[in-house]
């Protein structure tokens, strides 16, 4: 505000006060802020694209590299009459979509490391799940798109396309995989001294995940030991129903899609699973929402 | 109608540092408040407690009778909060900001699209609103921080320095939009390590030092309960130590003299604390004289409120200060501010 401007000499400002309370009461508070943040992300994502370019292209190498790479595979190895690149795109979706979703935190911790966070902090918001709700709601756009790339190479690849109704599943087990670990990976960034420490955890968490998964290689593949971390790994409980629904046309909630070393889990009990997940997610991150950062 | 913030025996502690110890001040609504003290004195420390990012360890805080610790958000509803650090989104326009400002406090959607272009026009934004804010200068990143902070019509406006890092130019720009709400019946508060500042704005004024209020009244009062004007003395331009000497046990020797310091960063000036009168001067002048000294500049002033902290602290603020920055751990202090 140096010479080049100095506001109007005698500016008014008016002193009567906004009405206590808006009428809209708390779930129109709620969506309002809600919305508000979610439209601050889609103005970076639309300014800085080049995350969402990235997060697009590097599944689709995945899909390429890795279906090579076993492409000579042995047919039959992966399940009957399967190919890889067929086995492999169910483990490209989950991983990419649970990627974006760990990543969710980042942009909030650096919000907290600016200051820009307190603006959020010092307001009367409804509720700090509005913050949460916001980076799901842009996380799962993200991974909409990201999905809908991978079906779509997938099935020029030559692994075949799920029905309506197979898809449509397979976007709700995307959808709750996506909520919980958004909700997480925002506590962690609510928890967490700072961004150093919140990649460190991104990059323990990551990989590792992806490896004691099905998303590379069916159970029948691993040790015993691996086997059982495997098919308790929530990525497993999202990678397997998927991955039937790809080789499977008839199924249905029964459907045994993943026969862990304890026991044979069925496509509903996958989603229940998940839907489980989501709901612990929530709840464990709600003190670290409410605390005041004392 | 309920004082605009009350403050009683405030405490909290980071770890094993005790960042506020004792604090108490009242603000009365319509007026400019000053918290005046030395960086790290606990100013900012108070100010976080009283717009609820953080957690007091004891004390009580009220703002229009609504306690903050209680009943928070009700609190922040009535609080417009403008931090150290401007924070702002870079890739967002002035404009998208407020609106998202708009939103988090609720306006409903026309009457917040009227707020906000009321706030462009009355601060003087309207050729930046559209621009991202990451091309801003300082003192439009402030002013646009002030916008959204004004944005629901506070009763209560909290500024943490609001000048510090601006120019001279801006900092009366700052100045006068201050007067200007506080005229409009907002509430200011504000924290300064500018005496300045704080003697120029502020109706009353609390100085706090170590986590502890030490003073607090009007600058006025503050000044009159120090007492005594002060003269600076200037023999010559540079003066020697000798002559400075000769004409410090000369003037002790004058009645209404009560103290005089030499100032060896100011050419051997002399500071002299008297009892007021008003031919002080000619006096003094006259003394020197028929001493046979000269007199190159006097001048006669009331306290500052840098004598009031230097009679409460022994120290003078600017001693405080340096003393804090070489004593100030930054990377414990950013970590702080986000806890």
């Amino acid at each position: 505000m140096s010479s080049t401007l100095s506001p109007k000499s005698n500016v008014s400002f008016e002193s009567e006060k906004v009405s206590e309370g808006s009428s809209s009461g708390f779930l129109g508070e709620f969506v309002q802020e809600t919305l508000a943040l979610t439209r601050r992300l889609f103005i970076q994502l639309q300014r800085r694209p080049s995350t969402l370019i990235a997060g697009v292209i590097q599944p689709l190498i995945w899909l390429i590299l890795f279906g090579a790479l076993f492409q000579n595979a042995p047919k039959g190895l992966f399940g009957n009459d399967t190919n890889y690149g067929q086995f492999l795109a169910a483990g490209v979706i989950v991983f990419t979509a649970f990627s974006g979703a760990l990543n969710a935190g980042l942009p909030v911790m650096f919000d907290r490391e600016f200051g820009f966070l307190n603006r959020l902090l010092v307001a009367p918001l409804a509720s700090r799940y509005s913050i949460v709700f916001a980076s799901a709601i842009f996380i799962i756009t993200l991974s909409a798109v990201q999905t809908i790339a991978i079906i779509a190479t997938s099935a020029f690849l030559g692994a075949g396309l799920p029905d309506i109704l197979g898809l449509s599943v397979i976007a709700t087990i995307i959808l709750l995989l996506v909520l919980g670990v958004t909700a997480l990976s925002l506590g962690l960034a609510f928890a967490l001294p700072g961004h150093i420490e919140l990649i460190a955890v991104i990059f323990v968490t990551n990989l590792p995940l992806l490896f004691a998964s099905t998303a590379l290689a069916p159970l029948s593949f691993m040790p015993k030991w691996l086997q059982f971390i495997s098919s308790l790994n929530p990525l497993s409980f999202a990678i397997e129903p998927i991955r039937y629904l790809y080789l499977h046309s008839d199924w249905s909630l029964g459907s045994v899609v993943m026969q862990a070393p304890w026991g044979n889990v069925s496509l509903g009990g996958t989603l229940l699973v998940l839907l489980l997940l989501d709901v612990a997610a929530f709840l464990s991150i709600q003190p670290l929402l409410r605390r005041r950062f004392a | 109608m309920a004082p605009a913030v009350i403050i009683q025996n405030l405490q909290k502690s980071y770890g094993n540092t005790k960042a506020v110890k004792d604090v108490s001040f009242q603000v009365e609504p319509g007026e400019i408040f000053g918290l005046l003290g030395p960086n790290g004195a606990g100013k900012t420390t108070t100010i976080r407690c009283l717009c609820t990012l953080a957690m007091p360890d004891a004390g009580k805080i009220e703002v229009s009778g609504i306690s903050v610790i209680n009943n928070p958000k009700q609190a922040r509803q009535r609080i417009g909060y403008v931090a150290q650090e401007v924070a702002l989104d870079k890739i967002l326009t002035g404009r998208e900001l407020l609106q998202l400002q708009a939103a988090l406090y609720h306006l409903p959607g026309k009457f917040g699209k009227e707020r906000i272009d009321a706030m462009i026009d009355t601060l003087g934004l309207q050729e930046y609103a559209d621009q991202k804010s990451g091309t801003y200068s300082g003192g439009i990143r402030k002013r646009l921080d002030l916008a959204a902070g004004l944005l629901h019509k506070p009763d209560l406006l909290v500024l943490d320095e609001p000048t510090v890092g601006l120019d001279i130019e801006s900092r009366v720009v700052m100045w006068d939009i201050l007067r200007q709400l506080r005229d409009a019946g907002t509430t200011v508060l504000l924290t300064s390590h500018y005496l300045e500042e704080v003697d120029a704005l502020a109706d009353r004024v609390a100085i706090i030092d170590q986590g502890v209020v030490i003073a607090s009244g009007t600058p006025s009062q503050l000044k009159d309960r120090v007492g005594g004007d002060r003269v600076t003395l200037r023999i010559r331009e540079f003066s020697p130590m000798e002559e400075a000497e000769k004409a410090k046990d000369m003037l002790k020797s004058l009645p209404f003299v009560q103290e005089v310091i030499i100032n060896n960063a100011q050419g051997n000036s002399l500071n002299l604390v008297v009892t007021p009168q008003n031919d002080a001067l000619i006096v003094i002048q006259q003394a020197l004289q028929a001493a046979g000294l000269p007199t190159f500049g006097i001048a006669q002033s009331r306290p500052s409120l840098d004598d009031v902290y230097l009679a409460a602290t022994g120290k003078t603020l600017m001693d405080a200060e340096l003393a804090a920055v070489s004593s100030r751990d930054l990377k414990a202090e950013k970590k702080q501010s986000m806890k």
